[in-house]
């Protein structure tokens, strides 16, 4: 009870997060046709700007100022970069956000070295929230799933209720159409680029400090969102949604569930001569390579994802 | 209003344009008829900065060959695709209202004229155009486009796989569309309605224009109609 409870709060936080950083690439992707490569990166870049700035100014302006600096970021990457790559085709443009990524870490260790940097979760906001029966939830978990919701709202609210956001939902589907009907869809791919960059700097900024920041970050969390959207379906910001949240709270439930098959078999009351290796694998082992085999398991039965609305 | 003068366009390596010309003037409804595959896709859409073309296209008297599609647009050319391009998970009136350009705009096409013109789309004013039938599909994409008060539009095989019925009505509001003073280029595969609504037709084969008259002068022309475009 106490464990699943727990395990649901931390699952549920991981995979807000996620989203925030799988709803711009799939934004992206479903729009231009670009698998950014380099979306992690932005990630990573939104942890540092707000470590450097949580330094000079604090934390609070930090939260603001990160997500706003990595939003310019992405436009300018868009509109000098991602747009002339473009004329060359798809294999340059994935090239491009490919190389871009390197670039970043290399920049990263430039100017911040390739330790840890002491990125902290403010004071105002460590301590426990609230102790359910012996196991305390921290303020900060509790102010990062303020700030994914929030930013889920505001996201649905200017997808859903403002005419950018019906243009943006129709050049999502036809950009060509959207743009013979006058709207300047080449400033919108800007815009969203832009916006993508943010939500995923925004996570660095509230992720950096919960986890680490370091020059290796956007390599590790990469990989995860590129899973979350192909789970979601590819162009399906719901998609993306049931995704996010699905891996968040099976990855958070799997890592807290030390338990093998040798565990079981002896609960059971077999008791085996000898104990193979696989047998001995515990479930906490398996947690990391679950997101890859979710993967696998939903490009071979449901090749969309979830809810995708095309299959490429 | 439109003037196409030698325009060629590629599609990878094939020339699939080979110097097209027409002409549509102010108040016209003109045809560009021909089989599948001799380029009047291409040819429209070359013309909407879709396609990439060289040549000349000029509107109301000005370049606009090499301008972007939503530069395009906002001249006062609209353009209906061949595939309907709506925006399926968006309702019906979304969809309307994303065929108007910037903001507030004057001209003959609100929301309410649309209705007027085609009551059926008010009935299903909250339904998601994915759901519409061919027919409604074909009219909602047809009264987007009239939402942004274009000039002129073009309208990529208006008629195509619709019942007979359907075919009426799709006629019907193009020549009300002519009253109301737009211009209209009609592309089309079979001769079915372009004949009894057009004032000039051109037909195309292999990338060329191939016959360029009136509906007489087409009726009158067996060769070129079993030549070009009977099957």
């Amino acid at each position: 009870m106490e464990f699943g409870l727990i395990s649901l709060l931390n699952g549920v936080t991981y995979g807000l997060l996620l989203f925030m950083l799988s709803s711009g690439l799939t934004l992206i992707f479903s729009m231009m046709g670009i698998l950014n490569f380099a979306h992690a990166s932005f990630y990573m870049l939104g942890a540092y700007f707000a470590y450097q700035i949580s330094a000079l100014i604090g934390f609070w302006p930090a939260l603001f100022l990160a997500p706003l600096l990595m939003g310019v970021v992405g436009a300018l990457v868009e509109r000098y970069g991602l747009r002339k790559a473009h004329k060359f085709g798809p294999v340059p443009e994935l090239l491009f956000t490919f190389g871009l990524s390197f670039l970043v870490v290399e920049i990263v260790q430039l100017i911040w070295g390739k330790a840890v940097v002491d990125y902290r979760v403010p004071p105002s906001l460590s301590g426990t929230l609230f102790t359910l029966f012996s196991t305390s939830f921290p303020v900060y978990k509790g102010f990062m799933m303020m700030v994914s919701v929030g930013m889920l709202v505001a996201l649905y609210v200017l997808l859903t209720r403002t005419r950018i956001g019906l243009i943006i939902q129709a050049a999502l589907s036809r950009p060509d159409m959207a743009q013979a009907l006058g709207h300047n869809v080449p400033r919108i791919f800007t815009l969203v680029f832009g916006g993508g960059a943010a939500l995923a700097g925004l996570a660095g900024v509230i992720g950096g400090n919960a986890f680490v920041t370091e020059p290796g970050m956007a390599a590790s969390v990469g990989p995860i969102v590129f899973v979350v959207v192909v789970v979601g379906g590819l162009g399906s910001l719901g998609g993306a949604f049931v995704a996010s949240l699905l891996i968040g709270i099976l990855q958070t439930f799997m890592v807290g569930f030390d338990y093998s098959l040798l565990d079981l078999a002896r609960s059971l009351g077999i008791h085996l001569q000898s104990s193979p290796a696989l047998m001995r694998l515990s479930v906490t082992q398996l947690a990391p390579i679950m997101p890859y085999a979710l993967m696998v398991a939903i490009l071979i039965f449901r090749p969309r994802g979830l809810m995708g609305a095309r299959e490429s | 209003m439109l003037e196409v003068r030698d325009l060629h366009a590629f599609y990878g390596k094939s020339h699939v344009l080979h110097g097209v010309h027409f002409r549509v003037g102010s108040g016209e409804i003109v045809s560009l008829l021909g089989r599948n595959g001799v380029g009047r896709s291409t040819a429209i859409k070359a013309v909407m900065g879709l396609a990439t073309a060289r040549g000349s296209v000029r509107f109301k008297g000005e370049e606009i060959l090499g301008l972007r599609a939503h530069r395009i647009a906002r001249r006062g050319l609209g353009y209906v695709p061949e595939d309907r391009a709506i925006f399926p998970d968006l309702t019906v009136r979304q969809n309307l209202l994303l065929g108007v350009k910037g903001r507030k705009q004057e001209g003959h096409f609100q929301l309410e004229d649309t209705f007027a013109l085609f009551p059926r789309l008010r009935e299903r004013e909250d339904t998601p155009g994915g759901f519409l039938s061919g027919g409604e599909q074909q009219m909602l994409t047809l009264c987007r486009t009239l939402m942004g008060n274009p000039d002129l539009v073009m309208v990529d095989e208006p008629t195509e796989g619709l019942a007979p019925q359907m075919v009426a009505q799709v006629a019907s509001l193009l020549c009300e569309i002519q009253k109301r003073g737009i211009s209209i280029l009609l592309v089309e595969q079979k001769l079915a309605i372009a004949l009894d609504i057009s004032q000039r037709l051109y037909v195309m084969g292999h990338g060329r224009i191939v016959f360029e008259g009136t509906p007489q002068d087409l009726r009158a022309n067996e060769a070129i109609r079993k030549e070009w475009l009977e099957v």
